[in-house]
This record gives structure tokens, sequence and C-alpha cells, in this order.
């Protein structure tokens, strides 16, 4: 397939399979089957992109002009390509897991939320392959929008409230901050496409930069940046393979997608390296590397505790961004999918243990593994990606951001850096120490080995998998990302 | 045929009303008038055409030419009004049959029909003419029969409503009036080409100044400027919601038209706005409006009257767009004017059709809506998104044209106000959406079915035009464009 095509076929593919789920609600096994299928055609559609983009090549397509000048329009660059992939393939595997989950946990409209999924997907994919940031927010606000009915899928009080904060959060930072932010880009370049080398140089002065870079920080509400994180645990409301699929890798990586692309194509890192201007964003990412890891620490709700670790671990993009040189970018960058897989593990392990032994206090978990003894072993190879040890894919990814920490001369970061990964140590090692070497304190309902239905567990060693494997695959990772800092 | 065109626009209808009260069957006048009002949807459409490839038309009333006799005079700014209106015209029309049933006795139907049709008559007059006086007399036509239209409501408060309307209503048609008599005292014509290059010369006369001032107080009384926007809530509240889903899209909008007739094409820019600083008024008033009406419709529980309010803060970004006074700014303020009579009437049209179903508007009663009438709330959803200003939706269109004006002239304080009121937006808007998918229907709530096929064609027609033209913006960012720098330039 012409890649050109293939861009406006990934994007009309969930919308397509969106159809098709609500038209065969009523039969679940058929429903499913779609579900999946759609996954599968939309990972190769989207695989088949990648040689393209490997050998320089930049498909795009522009579907109409919306405004002079302003085109909803589509282009793909590696770390477009990099996030769509990330997306797309775990869409795959999320489905798997929630089709067990689902239905072991026996929740209600189910059609509903395949549906609204697929609608998000879509939208994820709409941002990744934005050719300019008009189309972006375009995607960013429907993807809000589609996961809304998402989180408060439960209908429940709590659901109400936690989608109030979630809707409140990202709408009031998007439409207040981010949106202003591109208003004024555009009064003051006449442009909003994402250009190599930035588009903003020598159109202002140094504090009109940045503000506007506060404002796009701050308004990618998505990113998660301290104080605008809350929305995040809020979300923990919804179902497990949400919090998966789209509070690990779709929604939280398109906030720091937006904020890496803003950077590099709207910014140019050559910009903010020389005037300094995004020191002060360097220190709020730190900040809330710390800060979110220390508050993950006095979690015992096990999807809490992964929500502040996520937290946490989304500053380490928005500091590779900050920093604003080869090793930042490519750190940043490269940490889209490393912390993408080993976060989703960990929910897809937090998701199985509630549907198969109906725990979510960490506190309650003690001798777990004794009895869901392949989910634990998968949530220990998981946090080790995310502390980002060795084989784990993590550990890359927080090897060049350390660097390029050191190579910005800011030694104070590369210590934070270190000091997070401790702390990540000590917030999730402990878990999987107490579900291995601690006796339940009450014999557990069944005996043996009981684990989540085998679609979870499935999916959540195919994941595990992916953590190692990153480790040894990081190598065309590189490969696919080098052209971005070097043209 | 074609030269005859603008005044066919207006006789057609004229004609058509009474006409209604000679057939009296109730599905006969429908069809009749629905029939009248895509003939004149069809004109308005060729008109605009007309004056999009070749320039303005000058219409001589009885061949007696300008500056004695009345002259209608078409140009982009209001061909494009006229076509909004007569847009709204049809589709509420289509939409009418049940919900008039319901809301309006039976024996009163023919009546309703003549007035819909005079009030249409009205308003395109209004639009079209090129007679300051004309105006005047059109905008009694148009207030006279929404009056009678309002006061059809079957609730006994649509009185009291109707009266307070026009009393306001008449205070403002005065004050117009006023300013028309006094200008004519000082200038010797009714005309507005004629008006507008003699009135140049006397910038200075007392007289000027007052006729100036008579004229905005009751422009913006029509209009429902913020403070003077008292009338508004209980006639869109009271009034049957075709009713209301009509005026709510047209009236308030013409009466817009006639203050950028009156501003721009009459009196002139500097004046207005460099001699007189007409936007230190202006800017003030419409953002206080935005906010207190924004702030006020949070806390209504009867979703007729909180769309009133939100209707009020929308006024204040049109008049934000004019107060700015640029070409961007006056873009966004007449893209804004069509913008939010789609959306507006898409929502009023979503709320006629569950007042017909559940017989409630009121926020109580609407809880589980979502899974009673998926259809319907699905629209009310959509149009409030664009209501918010979310992109692929026009109300984004319009908010972008309008920050981008306030940044344009470092007026960036203007421009995070905006960004904040729609936050206020959100804020009504989610109220309804969570107590129509959050709350479970109360405990003996009928099974309700969606409403009839043509009203729900109807509302679909709007609600896809509110994400149409969020999309596709050539049309709507085009004519608005070229109106702008018409009304800011090429009036003379």
């Amino acid at each position: 397939m012409n890649p050109s095509t293939a861009i406006l076929v990934a994007l009309v593919l969930p919308m397509l399979g969106a159809l098709l789920i609500s038209l065969t609600g009523s039969r679940p096994n058929l429903r499913e089957s779609v579900t999946l299928a759609t996954g599968g055609i939309l990972f190769l559609v989207v695989a088949s992109i990648v040689p393209s983009v490997l050998d320089g090549g930049r498909p795009e397509v522009e579907v109409l002009e919306v405004m002079p000048g302003l085109a909803l329009a589509f282009k793909v660059e590696p770390l477009g390509m990099l996030f769509s992939l990330v997306a797309s393939g775990l869409w795959i595997v999320t489905s798997l897991y929630a089709i067990g989950y689902m239905r072991g946990h026996h929740e209600k409209n189910q059609t509903r939320f395949y549906v609204f999924f697929a609608v998000a997907i879509s939208a994820a994919l709409g941002v990744a392959f934005a050719r300019n940031m008009f189309t972006l927010f375009i995607f960013y606000e429907m993807l809000t929008l589609s996961t809304y009915p998402l989180v408060t899928h439960h209908r429940s009080e709590d659901a109400k409230r936690s989608g109030r904060i979630y809707m409140g959060i990202l709408m009031s930072t998007s439409i207040g901050l981010l949106l202003l932010g591109m208003i004024w880009t555009w009064h003051l370049t006449g442009t909003l496409e994402f250009t190599p080398g930035g588009i903003l140089e020598g159109k202002a002065s140094s504090t009109i930069i940045g503000v506007l870079l506060a404002l796009y920080a701050f308004g990618t509400g998505k990113a998660a940046l301290m104080p605008f994180h809350r929305w995040l645990p809020a979300a923990m409301v919804a179902p497990t393979p949400v919090s998966a699929l789209l509070h690990a890798v779709a929604v939280v990586k398109a906030g720091v997608f937006t904020v890496m692309k803003v950077v590099v194509y709207l910014f140019g890192t050559d910009l903010l390296s020389s005037t300094g201007l995004s020191i002060w964003l360097m220190y709020v990412a730190g900040a809330t590397i710390l800060i979110g890891s220390l508050v993950a620490l006095t979690k015992d709700n096990l999807k809490a505790r992964l929500a502040y670790s996520t937290i946490s671990q989304l500053s380490y993009i928005v500091l590779g961004a900050a920093l604003a040189n080869d090793w930042g970018v490519i750190g940043g960058s490269m940490h889209i999918a490393m912390h993408a897989v080993g976060k989703i593990t960990l929910f897809f392990c937090a998701g199985a243990i509630m549907v198969a032994s109906h725990k979510t206090e960490i506190s309650d978990m003690a001798g777990i593994g004794r009895t869901m003894p392949v989910t634990m072993v998968a949530f220990f190879i998981g946090a080790v990606s995310v502390i980002g040890l060795p084989p784990m894919g993590g550990s890359w990814s927080k090897w060049y951001l350390a660097l390029g920490a050191a190579d910005a001369h800011q030694n104070i970061l590369v210590a934070v850096l270190m000091i997070s990964s401790l702390l990540n140590i000590a917030y999730l090692m402990p878990i999987v120490a107490r579900a291995f070497f601690i006796a339940p304190n009450e014999p557990p309902e069944h005996e043996g080995i009981h684990e989540a239905p085998v679609l979870c567990v499935v999916a959540l060693c195919l994941t595990a998998a992916g953590c190692v494997g990153l480790f040894f695959y990081a190598g065309d990772l590189y490969r696919l990302l080098m052209p971005i800092v070097q043209p | 045929m074609t030269e005859h065109l603008p005044i066919l626009q207006i006789i057609v209808p004229l004609i058509s009303a009474p006409v209604c009260v000679l057939l009296r069957r109730k599905m006969l006048t429908w069809a009749f008038s629905l029939m009248v009002s895509l003939a004149v949807l069809c004109m308005a459409a060729m008109l605009l055409q007309q004056v999009l490839e070749s320039g303005p038309i000058s219409y001589a009333l009885g061949n007696w030419s300008a500056p004695w006799g009345i002259e209608y005079r078409v140009d982009v700014v209001n061909a494009f009004v006229l076509l909004l209106v007569s847009i709204i015209g049809a589709v509420v029309l289509l939409y009418a049959p049940s919900s008039v049933a319901k809301e309006i006795p039976h024996d009163r139907h023919y009546l309703f029909y003549t007035a819909y049709l005079l009030c249409l008559t009205g308003l395109l007059g209004i639009t079209i003419t090129g007679d300051a006086f004309n105006v005047f007399v059109f905008l009694e036509i148009s207030a006279l029969s929404s009056y009678m239209l309002i006061s059809l409501g079957e609730d006994r408060r649509a009185l009291t409503a109707a009266y307070q309307y026009l009393v306001m209503g008449t205070i403002g048609a005065t004050f117009i009036l006023i300013g028309i008599g006094l200008m004519y005292m000082m200038t010797g014509t009714l005309n507005m080409a004629d008006l507008s290059s003699r009135l140049p010369s006397m910038h200075g006369s007392r007289t000027i100044l007052v006729a100036f001032a008579f004229l905005i107080v009751g422009m913006s009384l029509k209009l429902a400027l913020f403070p003077l926007h008292m009338w508004l809530p209980n006639a869109y509240c009271y009034a049957p919601s075709v009713v209301t889903a009509f005026l709510a899209s047209t009236a308030t909008k013409v009466s817009i038209y006639v203050f950028l007739r009156f501003v721009f094409t009459i009196f002139g820019v500097d004046f207005a706005f460099e001699n007189l600083s007409l936007s230190t008024f202006l800017l003030p008033l419409s953002l206080i409006g935005i906010f207190v009406a924004s702030t006020v419709a949070i806390f209504q529980t009867d979703i007729k009257r909180l769309l009133a309010y939100s209707s009020i803060a929308q006024i204040g970004y049109i008049m934000l767009g004019v107060g700015l006074v640029s070409a961007t700014s006056l873009t966004g303020s007449i893209v804004h004017l069509f913008n939010h009579a789609m959306m507006k009437g898409g929502l009023f049209l979503a709320v006629g059709c569950i007042m017909l179903r559940i017989g409630s508007v009121d926020l109580a009663d609407w809880q589980g809506l979502g899974r009673r009438m998926p259809v319907t709330m699905a629209a009310f959803v959509l149009c409030g998104l664009s209501l918010i200003g979310v992109p692929m939706t026009v109300g984004f269109v319009s908010k972008w044209y309008l920050i981008l004006a306030a940044l344009e002239q470092g007026l960036w304080p203007v421009a995070l106000l905006v960004l904040m009121s729609s936050l206020l937006a959100v804020i009504y808007i989610w109220r309804v959406v969570e107590t129509a998918y959050f709350q479970a229907p109360a405990d003996g709530a009928a099974k309700v079915k969606e409403a009839p096929f043509l009203m729900q064609v109807s509302m679909w027609i709007l609600t896809g035009a509110t994400l149409f033209f969020g999309v596709s913006t050539s049309l709507t960012v085009g004519v608005a464009q070229r109106a702008a720098e018409w009304l800011l330039g090429g009036s003379q």
C-alpha cells in the first residue's frame, strides 16, 4: 500500500471498526472478533509505513483546508512513527486482555466500551500523524472526549466525580493554555506546520518564547506535569484495560508526544538550548519526577501507586524535551516506547489480580505470588523495566536521558534521575517481595494456582516479553529516531 | 425575473401570510408556508450568489429611484444574513407540525403560521432594505408578530413574557425611530447610502451625536446586549419551542446586522470608533455580558432558560468582535452570527423534541435521557460541544478568529478572558450531560420514543451544519471575510 494511503486507512480503520462493533453488539464473540481483526489489520497498516520512514521518506497527505492556511493534514516522521507503532501494537494486546478482563469481571455495557476504545485509538493515531499543530489539537481534543465515556464507564457517583476532574483539567488546560499558545504562534509566524529546526526562531522576543513554552508545556494537560496531574489518578476509576492502554500509553503518551513534538518542531532544540529558556521546565519536570515517586510510595491502592508512578515517568520525557539536546530528545522519545511497554505490563497485572482475587490494596497482596506466579513474574519484569535496569528496555532510555542531562551540564538533574530510580525500586519491589516471600494474611480462597482468565495472562506475558525484547532491539529504535536530531 | 429577486424575497412571504388565514386547515397552512419558506430560501441563495459574482445589487421600489424612492440594497453583508434567516426559517418550519400540535391550541395553528411568515417577512425586510425608515417599519412587523408568537405558548407566563418583550421592544424601536428622525432632520434623507455621504460633513453636530446615542441604545436593546438583555430569558423560556428556536437563531442576529449597518455603513468607522470611541463601552460590556450570562446559565434548572442565558453570552462574543474593529475580528463576529444560529437552533430543536416526548424542560426530568432518547441527546451534546468551542465544530472557528483578533491588537487579556469564558460553557453543558447520562431515570418514568421523523431531520440538519461548517469553512469564513472588508472599507 502506498504510505500516504496507509495514513488515511490507519485513521479510518478504527472508526470503521467502531461502527462494526456497535452493529455486532448483540453477539459478543463476533464483536470481539471485529475488535481483534481491526487491531491486527491496523497494526499491519501502520507497520507498512515504517520502511518508507526508515528510508528517510516523510509520507504525507492533506485532507482539506479548514481555514485559510490551516489544513487538516498528516505527515509521518520518526517520532510519530514510533508513537503510532506503540499505540496500535499495544491496542491488539490490550484488546486480548480486555476480552478476558471485561468478561471475567462481568462488566456492563461492553459494546460501548469497545466502540469508544476504537475511537480513542483513531484519535491517538491522528495525534501521532499530525502534520501541524492545528491537526494535532483537533485529535488531542477528540482523544479527551472519546475517553471520557471510558473513564466514567461505571456511571457511579465516583465515576462522575472523577469524570469531572478528568474533563475539567484536560479541557481547561487545552482550551485555556494550549489553544492560546497555538493561536499566538499562528499570529507570530503565520504557520503551525511542524518544521525541522522549528518555526519560532527570530519571530519573537525571548520573553514571549518563554511564555509560549509555558503555555504549551502546561497546556498539554495530558503530559500530567505538576500541578496539572490530578486527572491521572482520578482516571483510575476506569476499568483496568482503559487505565492500561489509555493512561499508560495512548492518552498520556499523546501528551508527552505533543510536548516533544512542539519542542523539536515548533521551537527547535537549538533555539531552546542556546537561550536556556527551557531550564525552568527541566526543573519543573525534575520536581514532578521526584514528587510523583514520593507520592507513589504512600499509596496502598495498587492502581493509584501505578498512576503516580506514571506521572513521575512522564516527566522523564518532558525532561528529555526540555534538555533540548540530542541525547535528551533521543532518550525522551525512546522512553515513550519503553515506559509504555513496562507500565502496561504493570497495569495488566494489577487488573489480573483484581479479576482473579478481587484485591486492590497492596497490603492485602501478601503471598499472592504463590497463587498467581505467572502474573507476579511478569510484574517483576515490568517493574525492573520501569526502574530502568538491564536487561529490560527501560534501561536504555534512562541511560540516554542521563547522558543528555550531563551533556547540558545539569548535574542536579542527573542526580534527580538516579534518586528517582532508587525511589522506583522502593515503591515497586516491595510489592514483588511481599507477593513471593510473605505468607498470606488469611488462607487463600482457592487452593493451588489460580490465575486470571487465560487471555489476560497471555496479554501480560506478551508485554513482559516485550520489555526484554526492547532491550535487545533498542538499536533499531535508535536508528529510527536518529533523524529527528540529525536530519 | 432575477432582477426582481430583491422585492420578491419580501413580497412572497408578506402576501402568503394572509393566505394562511384563508386556508385555515392545519396541515394545509403548514404545507403552504413550508413551500413559501423554501422559495424564500432559494431566492436568498440566488441573491447571495449574484452578489458574490457581480457585486452589490440596488433595486428601486416602484421604479422611484433613490434617494427619493425606497431602495433595496443587497451587498455581501446582508445577502449572508438573508441566507441565514431563510435557512433557519425553512428548517424550523419543516420541524414545526408535531411540536406545534403539542404546544399550541389547535384552533390557533393557522395564526401561528401567519405570524411566523409575517415575522420572517419582517426579519428579511430589515435585512434587505437600504432605507433607514424602512428598517423601522420592518422592525415593527417582525416585533409585533414575534410578540404574538411568544404569547401562543401554553404556559400562562408566556403572556407576561410577551408583554415584557413588547414593552422593551417598543422602547428599543422608539429609540431607533427617534434616532432616524433626528438624522432625517439634519440631512433630509432616509436612504442609507445618501445618509452615509451626507453625515461626515456634520459630524460635529450635537443633533447627530444625540441621534447616534439613541440608535446605539435602541439597537443594543433589540440585540440584547448586556445589561439590556432582561427581556430575553423570559421570552425564550416561555415561548413555544418552535418559536424559541426560530427567534433565538434569527431575531437577535438581524438586530446585530442592523447595528453593523448603522455603525459601519451609515456613520462610518472613523466617526463611531475614533471620534466617539465606541469600543471603550462595547468591549467591557461584551466581556462582562459573556461572564455574567455564562455564570447565570450555570445555575439554571430550566434548560430553555439556560440556553437563553448562553445566547446572551454568545451575543457578547459577537459584539466583542465588533468592538475590536479589525478585519479579523469582524470576520469572527459575522461568522459567529451564522455559527451561533446553527448551533443554538440545533440545541433548541433538540429541546423541542424532548419537550414533545417528556413534556418538560426541567433539568431534573432529564435524568437518564441519554438512554431514553439517545439520538436527540447525541444532537444536543454535539451542538453543546460547539458552544464550548471544541475543534471540528463551528464554535471553534468563531473563537479562533476572535482570539486571533485580540492577539493581533496585543490585547492578550481579552484573549485569555474569551478562553476562560469557554470553560464556563463546559460547566453548563456538562451539567446537562451528567444528568442525562449518569442519573438513572426516575422511577415510573414512562418509556419514550424518539421524536417524529421530520423533527429529527430538521434537528440533524442544523447539527450537521454545526459540524460541517466547522470542518469546511470556505463558505462561511470566505463570505464573512468579504463582508468584514466591505464593512470596513468598501462601503462608500
